[in-house]
């Protein structure tokens, strides 16, 4: 188990510490969803003591496309405020919860986000390429490809830092026998730059007389 | 099923779109558009669309009037304009013969074909348009037209009222994959440019097409009009679709020669020299309206003679200077074609002109260095200076001559642009105009 799981809020309950540590889980704790970069296996909220920021996180971890399981932590005084909120979690434990029923849906919610179920993903900073559905966000925003572009912009960020000169990139994306030389790739570069739009335009940048490189160099990481 | 095929179903199904456009474009450079299903896009790529070619300009023939409309995956796109809520797509099309031949009529197939024919001599062709148009505040032909400032050329000032208009269509071309070089306001009042970074010549003619839709519509979102109209104005500069070309053999710019005084290579001197002997046949397809032929004057930044220069915008075909370092940029650029010529059909003119001067290794002749705008007729004719058609009727009549344009349009579309063109000119001959009335109404 390589990924770790998301615990709201930092620092969360010492019960749920207590719980998480004798299970053997690989966790971390956050004050907001602004901070986890990376993958997630899911995410434990515990809403009791600051409900309006525990669904607030909620909100942001689906604003952001994380799409990852998230199981609350929640008191039965407060089951009325899961309602019209469905879409914020995937199941709940009442508080004060029992250890084994909290190792129990864990264990469950962890199942679920097996690396067999979850679609093989290409990140980097704000850019989420879906290998499954063809589909890239950035920022959370769709990006609307054509297939070249999309597998260009595959290509490139499976690769984060690398040079590759124009003749790699046309044989390795368009094939060998494409006829229209390396052109074919700057004109494609430039249109995956338009649709990036001038904030990220710059993941791809030009090494003079070299070719192209997505992301930052391997010096200035 | 080919992967570029089932990328587009994939992000049909995904993206949830609720309508796929098919685009094609007819003979006149008009775009046309059939709405499917997505349900229906799988079976489009597969047999194609058949609908009753009979209504379209230039796709009508006696026997058969059925044609296939066949979606090219690779030019698939969300319209970025489209509500979230409802996406829907838009994909270019070949149009086929029901046995699933090339249709003649489909102004694609005539670009496909030239660049084949450029394949063959082993070159890919590159263009890049600067497309001129107008916003005015109305599209009502008995209106006086209103423009909607009185700035000029780059002026950055609260006179040009239709920037943040132009910003919006920029942004909305990038998002469709369409790389925007510069854009400013142009000479004249409520004149816009919007340069486009070179493509390869089909993509750039399907490029053309979209930008001519984008900017309309989002004129009429603000309840104004953008026209392509050459000289909708007396008086001042106007719409040119000023395209600069480059051949390439595989990376290499084949323009290109650091030995040269020019920085041109052989090619280079020989496709201008096909582009000059030619110029005159392919003018009517470059210039295809009435109107096309009230731009082509002297002193309106638009050429009148065939003619080749360096550094003077009177002439035809001018080559631009290129940086140091930047000698793969080496290109001419054709000044004649207007914003209302059909890309396809013109890209593929400028095409076979040029290629025909290298094939027959035509020799350029000297540069022209005088201002040819102050030239009279007589002058210029004692240089050698072969002056542009002066009317569509003209212009008809040398492509009418023309088997350069016989082979580079196909019978089927020669024989119907000229019938429609002549008949254009026919109505236009019939009609008083508000000049003669000025001129002659109390003189007579």
């Amino acid at each position: 188990m390589t990924e770790p799981l998301l615990v709201f809020p930092d620092p969360p309950p010492p019960e749920l510490v207590r719980t998480l540590d004798l299970g053997g889980y690989n966790w971390k704790a956050v004050g907001s969803a602004q901070e986890p970069e990376g993958r997630w296996l899911g995410a434990v909220v515990a809403v009791d003591e600051n409900p309006e920021d525990a669904f607030g996180f909620c909100r942001s971890l689906n604003r952001r496309g994380l799409d990852i399981p998230v199981l609350l932590l929640i008191s039965g005084a407060r089951l009325d405020e899961l309602e019209m909120r469905d879409d914020l979690y995937t199941d709940f434990c009442l508080t004060p919860f029992h250890q084994r029923e909290l190792e129990a849906r864990l264990a469950h919610l962890v199942w679920r986000s097996g690396t067999a179920l979850r679609p093989e993903l290409i990140e980097y900073g704000p850019l989420v390429l879906n290998v499954e559905t063809y589909q890239a966000t950035i920022t959370g925003r769709p990006l609307d490809l054509t297939y070249m572009e999309y597998e260009l912009l595959k290509f490139l960020a499976s690769s984060p830092g690398k040079v590759f000169t124009r003749e790699t990139l046309l044989s390795r994306v368009w094939g060998y026998d494409y006829f229209g030389g390396a052109r074919t790739v700057d004109v494609h570069v430039r249109r995956l730059r338009a649709k990036l739009g001038e904030e990220h335009a710059g993941l791809i940048t030009t090494v003079r007389s070299v070719g192209y490189r997505f992301g930052l160099s391997r010096w200035e990481r | 099923m080919e992967p570029q095929k089932d990328y587009v179903l994939r992000t049909v199904e995904e993206r949830g779109v609720r309508l796929i456009r098919l685009w094609f474009t007819d003979v006149l450079g008009q775009l046309k558009s059939v709405a499917i299903s997505p349900a229906e896009l799988a079976d489009a790529f597969d047999e194609g669309l058949q609908f009753d070619g009979s209504a379209i300009d230039g796709f009508s023939r006696v026997q058969e009037s059925d044609v296939l409309a066949v979606p090219d995956a690779s030019t698939f796109e969300l319209l970025p304009w489209a509500d979230p809520e409802e996406p829907s797509g838009r994909v270019f099309c070949d149009i086929r013969n029901p046995d699933g031949t090339p249709f003649e009529g489909d102004p694609r197939w005539v670009m496909r074909r030239s660049l084949a024919k450029a394949a063959e001599m082993g070159y890919t062709f590159y263009t890049a348009p600067e497309v001129e148009f107008f916003y005015f505040r109305h599209g009502d032909p008995d209106q006086p037209l209103t423009p909607l400032d009185n700035a000029s050329y780059f002026d950055l000032t609260t006179a040009d009222v239709a920037s943040p208009l132009r910003k919006r269509t920029i942004t909305m071309l990038e998002a469709m994959g369409i790389p925007v070089e510069y854009s400013f306001h142009e000479d004249s009042p409520s004149q816009h440019e919007i340069d486009l970074r070179y493509t390869e010549a089909l993509s750039m003619a399907d490029n053309v097409m979209t930008l001519r839709l984008v900017v309309r519509k989002l004129a009429l979102d603000r309840d104004l009009h953008a026209t392509f109209m050459p000289k909708p104005l007396n008086g001042v500069q106007g719409s040119g679709m000023h395209t600069h070309m480059s051949l390439f053999e595989n990376d290499i710019n084949a323009f290109h020669d650091a030995g040269d005084d020019y920085g041109l290579s052989k090619t280079a001197k020989a496709f201008i020299a096909g582009l000059l002997h030619h110029a005159r046949e392919i003018t009517a397809v470059t210039n295809q309206l009435v109107n096309s032929y009230k731009r082509l004057v002297a002193g309106d930044e638009a050429p009148t003679f065939v003619s080749w220069a360096r550094n003077n915008r009177s002439a035809l075909v001018r080559v631009p200077v290129v940086k140091p370092g930047k000698e793969s940029s080496t290109r001419i650029e054709y000044r004649a074609l207007d914003s209302a010529a059909n890309p396809y059909l013109a890209f593929s003119a400028v095409l076979a002109a040029g290629l025909k001067g290298v094939q027959e290794g035509y020799e350029l002749p000297p540069e022209a260095a005088a201002d040819l705008y102050t030239m009279t007729r007589g002058q210029a004719r004692t240089k050698g200076f072969e002056e542009l058609p002066m009317s569509l009727s003209e212009a008809l009549d040398v492509l009418e001559e023309s088997p350069l344009m016989v082979d580079v349009l196909g019978e089927h579309i020669h024989e119907w642009f000229l019938r429609n063109k002549r008949a254009e000119f026919a109505e236009y001959r019939r009609e008083v105009t508000p000049f003669e009335l000025r001129r002659y109404l109390n003189t007579w």
